[in-house]
């Protein structure tokens, strides 16, 4: 990869400021307790990576954090996550609302059975009309930031499945970028896409963080050492229970990992 | 090379040999008694539309659908049954307009909003209960609610049995065709910060509407066979459809008339020539 790692110095870690505060969450889908006790900032403007072994919890993590993971099941909720300050698992919280500031990006591309043009203009009618031209520009903007525009800006009434499942991927980012949220969560968003549609996404990520908070689940630890600032390792205890292990920026987990297990991980002894 | 070239022959020759004379004779067989029973379902289907084109076509003229029946017994006066084809578009269209509306939200609640409660659980009990119901019980309780309180056979009461017959067949064909809806789609419409109103109307009945169509047009087709739910409601009239609230006339049950007529003239003809024979 080409571009230069951001993450030289160890001391943005303290300092930056953080867009999401998670302090001690607990996460139960039913009575089965899957994910206990994570601590760590979502840091402004940067990227934040979440690695760790199959089964350790990261995607639960990650679905915790702007609560769409309660749409597919009963669970249930301890300890605190904060959005700027505002605590996300208040009951006065309006759930809609709130994930029109945290986007989500899903692991398999899943744009609607709609045109381009429909997909990217979705968010943006489901939250009040704005005028046509105004729609389009929107629509525009969206597509140029995930770097789509180019390839789709003769085809915007035809359905979104006629794309590529990479142009597919950078649709739903797209889709994402359009309502403008504070902060992006991608979950394993380039484990569908070939080598040359990850690349894409991934300068992608790279060109949006100036902008944009993103915190993205990723089990390709190359991939989390190329694109992150910061990255968070999770894995799973004795008894199957998730687990943060260790968060620091992207070179200290690399390169100076503190606890054996994110050193055996990074290292490719274990996972 | 001489093993190498003598594999390649015998590989060949095995690619290229018969299967055994036990399977040849087993797959020839399965092949003819497929054929067979097809043919055998697909003769009453062919046998219904020759009688129906070779006795049809002939009397088939414009005049068949502009025209009132002629009195019965007449000779040479325009005959047709105009008037059968609006009453039953007529019914089909009123018992549409209300199970429509109703079996789509109805599966909509189920599917969607219900989240397995126990009430979802009875009132999908109720209504695959109700699409087993015999379609001539739905003509007697139609009879019930409506004739007997306005004092009338009515298209109105014909159209509420029809919708009777329709909604659970809409109800459960839309349940399964929204049920089909992935929920990476429901997911991904939540993730831009649809409420789940949003959600079904925009993206999940948009998605599932083939089904749903499907679901629409087969209780339509039901809707406009049904004789029975008409017998006691809608009744017969020989004249124009005239207003919702007065006897119609149906498709159905002209066929149904001209058939128990033919009977009915037949038994006399019969009785009379036994009558004829005794006095002999």
């Amino acid at each position: 990869m080409s571009y230069s790692a951001p993450n030289d110095s160890g001391s943005l870690y303290p300092d930056a400021p953080a867009a999401m505060r998670v302090t001690n969450l607990s996460f139960s889908y039913g009575t089965r307790l899957v994910l206990e006790g994570v601590t760590m900032p979502i840091t402004q403007k940067h990227v934040t990576a979440i690695i760790g072994p199959s089964g350790c919890g990261k995607s639960t993590f990650i679905k915790s954090l702007n609560r769409i993971g309660e749409l597919e099941t009963q669970v249930q909720v301890k300890g605190k996550v904060e959005f700027f300050g505002q605590d996300i698992y208040s009951p006065k919280v309006n759930i809609n609302r709130l994930r029109r500031q945290i986007g989500m990006v899903f692991q398999k591309p899943n744009p609607f059975t709609m045109s381009i043009y429909d997909n990217v203009a979705y968010g943006v009618r489901v939250s009040g009309s704005l005028p046509k031209r105004a729609l389009d520009e929107v629509v525009e903007s969206a597509l140029v930031g995930a770097a789509l525009w180019d390839e789709v800006k003769d085809y915007l009434s035809k359905s979104a499945l006629g794309l590529s499942g990479g142009q597919q991927q950078r649709l739903c980012i797209a889709r994402a970028l359009a309502i403008k949220p504070k902060v992006l969560l991608m979950d394993e968003p380039c484990s569908a896409l070939d080598p040359i549609a990850t690349r894409k996404i991934e300068e992608l990520i790279h060109s949006l963080r100036s902008e944009l908070t993103i915190a993205i689940v990723t089990h390709n630890m190359q991939q989390a050492a190329r694109i992150s600032d910061y990255t968070a390792f999770f894995s799973t205890d004795e008894s199957q229970i998730g687990q943060m292990v260790e968060f620091g920026t992207t070179t200290q987990i690399f390169k100076e990992a503190i606890d054996t297990r994110t050193q055996d991980y990074v290292e490719g002894r274990f996972g | 090379m001489q093993t190498t070239s003598e594999t390649n022959l015998s590989l060949a020759e095995d690619l290229q040999a018969d299967l055994p004379i036990k399977r040849q004779l087993f797959s020839y067989g399965m092949t003819a008694i497929a054929l067979l029973l097809t043919a055998l379902a697909l003769l009453p289907l062919f046998s219904i539309l020759f009688s129906i084109v070779q006795q049809g076509l002939p009397q088939l003229s414009w005049q068949t659908f502009t025209t009132l029946p002629s009195p019965t017994g007449s000779v040479g006066e325009p005959d047709g049954f105009g008037n059968a084809i609006i009453g039953t578009a007529v019914m089909v269209g009123m018992a549409s307009l209300i199970s429509i509306p109703v079996g789509i939200m109805t599966a909509i609640f189920l599917a969607e909003f219900s989240q397995g409660s126990a009430i979802a659980g009875f009132v999908r009990f109720v209504v695959t209960i109700l699409s087993g119901v015999p379609s001539i019980v739905v003509g007697v309780f139609a009879y019930g609610v409506i004739v007997l309180a306005t004092k009338e056979f009515s298209a109105l009461a014909g159209s509420f049995a029809l919708a009777v017959v329709m909604l659970p067949i809409v109800v459960l064909s839309t349940e399964s065709a929204l049920l089909l809806v992935p929920t990476a789609q429901k997911l991904a419409s939540a993730g831009l910060g649809a409420s789940r109103f949003q959600t079904t109307f925009r993206v999940v009945l948009a998605s599932a509407l083939p089904g749903i169509m499907t679901g629409i047009l087969l209780a339509i087709a039901r809707a406009a066979g049904e004789t029975a739910p008409l017998i006691f409601t809608a009744l017969f009239s020989t004249s124009w459809f005239d207003n919702l609230l007065s006897p119609t006339s149906s498709l159905s049950v002209l066929i149904y008339n001209y058939i128990s007529l033919k009977v009915l003239l037949k038994n006399i003809i019969w009785l009379g020539q036994r009558l004829w024979c005794c006095s002999v």
